[in-house]
């Protein structure tokens, strides 16, 4: 039996909502005690030095290129930069190449991420054949396959009639199925939010008003089926009304945030750098202080990476022509500890986001902080400064939005099943 | 080496009216009075750009621009050069960074570009060692034509500063309206802006501009008029509900321009759509359209910017 004590750690337990100083004893990868190890012969000792220890993060939007796309990510690449990034469970999107529409894409990409990923990878299956929206993906297959949710990605289910059948067909086998919510014809082309500063840019724009349009549609025929149902990202102020309302009304929904909506707006775009360039497009700063006070008060329930890697040629580019996405793993817990810096929410909190509420909205073990729970576990600083250099990156590719930012926050040590997958080298004694 | 005086221009692109401060307009159209003599003489050669050696990029059609350029260039004496689309290797897949690599190695001094797409021209002057000279990205800015404009109106008004000018048409898809709402309203002038709802870019009250609806409102009291054109893509993207509706509520007419100043002036970037933003007897009429004096100005300008440029560069000889 291997036993091995996290002592002297600043323990943060989204459950109770607390921060505790004390140990944490992990026996057969899993949490045997938490606050007081008792009379345990830990195998392995370590000392935390007061750091924080949290559960590791469950990041409910993450892109993997394969297959299809190995160029731009792999698993062991993912798997890589997830451990450095505290991640340790990545929730893989279904629109690669072939798209995840067929149990042996399901098989491959879990016979793959076992291979080489040292991080947990669960799989969402299409929604739809081809992520196409045309028509209802093998959903039950799928599920037998071992997919926790059903999605397009960032393909929104144009057609109304194709989303219900899915939605009440999803219900039957009590799916949760993850939508895009922007309306696609009113936001054909757009690839900045409609503004003034997209006006001046010259940049065609995507109205605040077609997030908050579809959110309204799913809303209305999930209601109509019943089913579960999560928004993956919203990023404007008007959607998250619609959303109040539909979480007043009793709808079983939940919504995402990407950490990129929480800590940068529509003006960092300029001059046209197309590493900001995201589906959907930065905001106002407006909606980016409505989504943080969103994410505070639990209106939003999960804080994703949006991890979609791109690479150099894809993002060299007029900006137009530029492909959109920014990879996340590795700094989504640094750059979300800038709300806690912030003072707009607590460590607890936070973790509530990352990991304990996208684990129960898939049904997971993992996200919590209490004897019998997985030991998937990240330490860290939530104080270490340091500045991002995107070659440092363990991704395939490098293009963050926040290179050569100052970052407040880094992960020391992240453990998976409890096996220590990640240590930073240069830690502080 | 003696001491360099400061150039009249201090940039080394002209990317957009944005970047430039009132002292650089004024500048430009100084320098460009002194062309408008030249090109007018029987002799329109000088050689200030002798040795150098300009491309004119253009990854859009746009005959009258790329002529424009041209000819300014070839007047000052540098070697011109002119490569479109169709004929280059972007057809073949080639990135734009690699056209401009590949041109950059060619020791080019000066690069006109013209592109489909906002913020091209901009990403292309990054990575070149030439003064790169925007004819015109997406919708985004097209400086030449602003300057053009303003050589124009100054030299008709005798000033450039508190005149009342309407800009009208389809302002959103515009890249001349942003940058003329940008010079225009830096030097000072009153900008309105006459159009259609749907052509109008949103919050488009932040230029600084006053908006109309109604076009003899938005005409009353102006100095200048100056018409856009109305793509015909646009009429097929359903902006405005037909042709001859356009005309009738938008279109300049003798009727709708009795509004304006008595001395009013009108001017279109060209080309003009004859009957769908502007009655032909408006185009064609001395009295009050400068329509041509625009394109002759354009030459003028565009020796100015491209002499001030390399002045700037120390190139010019």
């Amino acid at each position: 039996m291997t036993t091995t004590l996290l002592r002297d750690a600043l323990l943060i337990d989204p459950e109770a909502g607390t921060e505790t100083r004390g140990d944490l004893l992990i026996e057969d990868g899993r949490i045997a005690a938490v606050g007081d190890a008792g009379a345990a012969k830990p195998s392995t000792v370590v000392d935390c030095a007061g750091r924080a220890l949290a559960p590791g993060i469950v990041d409910l939007s993450v892109y993997v290129g394969e297959p299809g796309a190995r160029h731009r990510e792999s698993y062991r690449t993912a798997g890589l930069a997830a451990a450095a990034g505290g991640v340790t469970t990545l929730v893989v999107r279904p629109d690669t190449d072939p798209v995840a529409d067929d149990p042996a894409v399901l098989e491959f990409a879990l016979r793959r991420a076992a291979a080489v990923c040292p991080v947990n990878v669960k799989l969402m299956g299409a929604l739809t054949q081809g992520c196409a929206g045309k028509r209802m993906s093998e959903m039950g297959f799928l599920s037998d396959a071992g997919a926790v949710a059903f999605t397009d990605g960032d393909h929104p289910v144009a057609d109304p009639t194709v989303f219900r059948r899915a939605l009440t067909y999803a219900k039957s086998l009590d799916a949760l199925v993850i939508h895009h919510p922007q309306e696609p014809v009113l936001s054909a082309q757009g690839c900045a939010t409609e503004s003034f500063f997209a006006a001046k840019s010259g940049l065609p724009g995507v109205p605040a008003m077609a997030e908050r349009m579809q959110l309204e549609r799913d809303l209305a025929l999930v209601e109509l089926t019943g089913a579960r149902y999560h928004a993956d990202q919203l990023s404007t102020r008007m959607a998250l009304e619609a959303l109040a309302r539909g979480k007043r009304a009793g709808l079983k929904i939940s919504a995402g945030a990407s950490v990129h909506h929480l800590t940068l707006n529509e003006l960092d775009i300029e001059p046209y750098r197309t590493f900001f360039k995201l589906r959907p497009p930065l905001r106002a700063e407006e909606d980016r202080q409505a989504l943080v006070q969103a994410v505070a008060d639990g209106l939003v329930d999960v804080i994703t990476s949006a991890h979609l890697p791109q690479d150099e040629e894809l993002k060299r580019l007029p900006y137009e022509q530029a492909a959109h996405g920014a990879v996340g793993l590795e700094t989504l817990l640094p750059a979300a500890l800038q709300l806690v810096h912030a003072g707009a929410l607590d460590l607890p909190t936070l973790f509530t986001r990352l990991a304990l509420t996208p684990a129960r909205l898939l049904g997971l073990e993992a996200g919590r902080l209490a004897p019998g729970a997985p030991a998937d576990l990240v330490l860290f600083d939530p104080g270490a400064p340091w500045v991002l250099d995107r070659a440092q990156l363990h991704s395939r590719s490098k293009n963050t939005p926040y290179d050569l930012r100052r970052m407040q926050g880094r992960v020391l040590r992240s453990f998976v099943a409890g096996r220590q997958i990640f240590a930073r080298e240069a830690q502080a004694a | 080496m003696t001491d360099t005086p400061t150039p009249r221009l201090p940039h080394r692109h002209l990317l957009g009216i944005e970047q430039l401060s009132p002292a650089d307009v004024t500048a430009i159209l100084d320098r460009a009075e002194d062309y408008v003599a030249l090109n007018r003489a029987r002799d329109k050669k000088k050689s200030t750009l002798r040795g150098l050696t300009q491309i004119n990029l253009f990854f859009e059609n746009s005959t009258r621009t790329q002529a424009s350029f041209e000819i300014a260039g070839k007047r000052l004496g540098a070697d011109v050069m002119n490569m479109s689309v169709r004929t280059s290797s972007m057809s073949k897949g080639e990135t734009l960074l690699d056209t401009a690599a590949t041109l950059n190695a060619m020791h080019p001094d000066l690069i006109v570009v013209r592109h489909q797409h906002s913020g091209a021209v901009a990403l292309l002057a990054q990575k070149v060692d030439a003064s790169v000279i925007n004819a015109g990205d997406g919708r985004h800015e097209h400086p030449t034509q602003a300057l053009l404009d303003a050589l124009t109106i100054r030299r008709r008004k005798g000033r450039l500063h508190r005149l009342t000018v309407a800009i009208c048409g389809d302002v959103a898809h515009s890249r001349v309206a942003r940058s003329n709402m940008i010079l225009l309203g830096m030097m000072e002038n009153r900008v309105r802006v006459v159009s259609p709802p749907t052509l109008l870019p949103p919050e488009i009250d932040r230029y600084g501009v006053e908006v109309f609806h109604d076009m003899e409102k938005g005409l009353e009291g102006a100095d200048v008029v100056m018409m856009l054109r109305l793509q015909q893509e646009r009429m097929e993207g359903a902006f405005v509900p037909s042709q001859r509706e356009y005309f009738h509520r938008f279109g300049l007419d003798h009727r709708k321009l009795a509004c304006a100043k008595p001395d009013a002036i009108v001017m279109h970037p060209g080309p003009m759509n004859r009957g769908v933003e502007i009655d032909a007897l408006v185009a064609d009429d001395p009295e009050r359209s400068v329509i041509g004096e625009q394109v002759e100005m354009g030459v003028a300008v565009r020796m100015a910017v491209l002499e001030l440029l390399a002045e700037a560069q120390g190139t010019a000889a």
